[in-house]
């Protein structure tokens, strides 16, 4: 019986001592995928995320996203085309898109994907290579080769880029310090997984995240508009 | 024919079996309660990246399901497992060891931690579309503790006393 309590201690102490060990171990990889802590800058700082919708719309939805993360991917191709439609066309909505790019363990790629993004940004067509990238989705995500170039054909076929452009951007790496500056102001606001979004500042803590649950918040935020 | 194997120190009509069994379902809900810390202390920020190979954890443990009315999912199975572990423990001190109530006790708490799990796992396989191993090593390991807790219950509705 003795033994038996000994062993117990045992597998407790080296338990213990490995979740230790995990905790202070940090990930490596790639300049791409290093959580490396840029300077944030003037620039970095100013830019507030992608925007989608009228200025003057009531409400605004800001988005917490990993292109890499499969959940955004699956929500981004089947519930935002219908927000898209029927509430940011129509003006009540706003959305604004934020990177948060989760830790390399697993998504090797998201800041390579997120960099991609912030490269097409500069032409005017971020949505455009995030719809890209989303609808091809598997191709890329979770693998463990490096899909560079698979985004610039995209970036050229799909997204019509101008190529010289894209590559320096991409050779620069310019937009690394904001995309980690996102990620920084995520945690801030207490942001934990991918998708997170927060409607006109309030975390959405629902569970139903379909465009139906959208639709009925913005509509009640507009109907208490209109009683005041 | 043998004779009755008895543990040392207690009364001779106790058998080893139900001892057996209640120190496999301590050592295994230990090593749940461990894998559940991690995965809590991840869910907490205290650990930054988890450790998961070939699997989707992160995206398991980033998912809205990764938490139950604010209460991330590991905890539950910090209690959960931690109760197992107790009630396993008592139930192998000497005047414990008989007890058919504590056999009890140990199945119905392996079997809610078991529902919960087989929730959890069909949420990775049909909702998530991801795979954390180390969720997958809790089913395992409450599946065997739940095999071992009803054992113990049918050990214990067995005639004690031998001839």
């Amino acid at each position: 019986m003795k033994r038996f309590y000994w062993l117990l201690a045992a597998v407790l102490l080296g338990g213990l001592a490995w979740i230790w060990i995990g905790s202070k171990s940090s990930g490596t990889g790639t300049e791409w995928v290093a959580e490396t802590k840029v300077p944030e800058t003037k620039a970095d700082s100013q830019f507030t995320g992608y925007v989608m919708g009228s200025d003057t719309a009531p409400v605004e939805v800001v988005e917490y996203a990993d292109f890499e993360c499969p959940i955004c991917a699956a929500w981004g191709s089947v519930q935002f085309p219908v927000i898209k439609q029927q509430l940011i066309a129509a003006g009540k909505l706003r959305w604004r898109l934020r990177d948060f790019p989760l830790p390399p363990t697993t998504h090797l790629w998201s800041r390579l994907s997120a960099h991609a993004v912030a490269c097409a940004s500069e032409q005017g067509k971020a949505w455009e290579m995030i719809d890209a990238l989303f609808a091809h989705h598997r191709m890329w995500s979770q693998r463990p080769e490096n899909p560079e170039k698979l985004f610039r054909g995209w970036a050229q076929d799909l997204v019509g880029l101008d190529m010289a452009k894209y590559d320096a951007c991409m050779a620069t790496g310019r937009y690394r310090g904001r995309i980690q500056y996102s990620r920084e102001e995520g945690e801030a606001r207490q942001v934990r997984g991918t998708p997170t979004f927060f409607v006109n500042g309030r975390e959405w803590t629902l569970r139903d995240v379909s465009s139906d649950a959208f639709q009925h918040v913005v509509d009640s935020i507009l109907a208490q508009r209109r009683r005041r | 024919m043998a004779p009755a194997s008895v543990t040392p120190g207690l009364a001779p009509e106790v058998s080893h079996a139900p001892m057996r069994l209640r120190q496999a379902i301590a050592l295994l809900s230990l090593v749940g309660f461990l894998v559940s810390l991690y995965l809590w202390l991840h869910a907490l920020g205290v650990i930054g990246e988890l450790k998961c190979g070939t699997g989707s954890c992160e995206v398991v443990q980033s998912s809205s399901y990764a938490r139950v009315a604010g209460v991330p999912v590991a905890l539950f199975g910090v209690v959960g497992y931690l109760a197992l572990f107790v009630t396993a423990l008592i139930g192998l001190q000497p005047s414990f060891l008989p007890k058919r109530n504590l056999s009890v006790l140990l199945a119905a708490l392996a079997t809610g931690g078991l529902l919960f799990t087989g929730y959890l796992t069909y949420l990775e396989a049909f909702v998530i579309h991801a795979w954390c191993r180390w969720c997958l090593g809790s089913a395992g390991i409450i599946t065997v503790i739940w095999v071992a807790a009803l054992a113990g219950v049918r050990q214990s509705d067995r005639p004690t006393v031998r001839p």
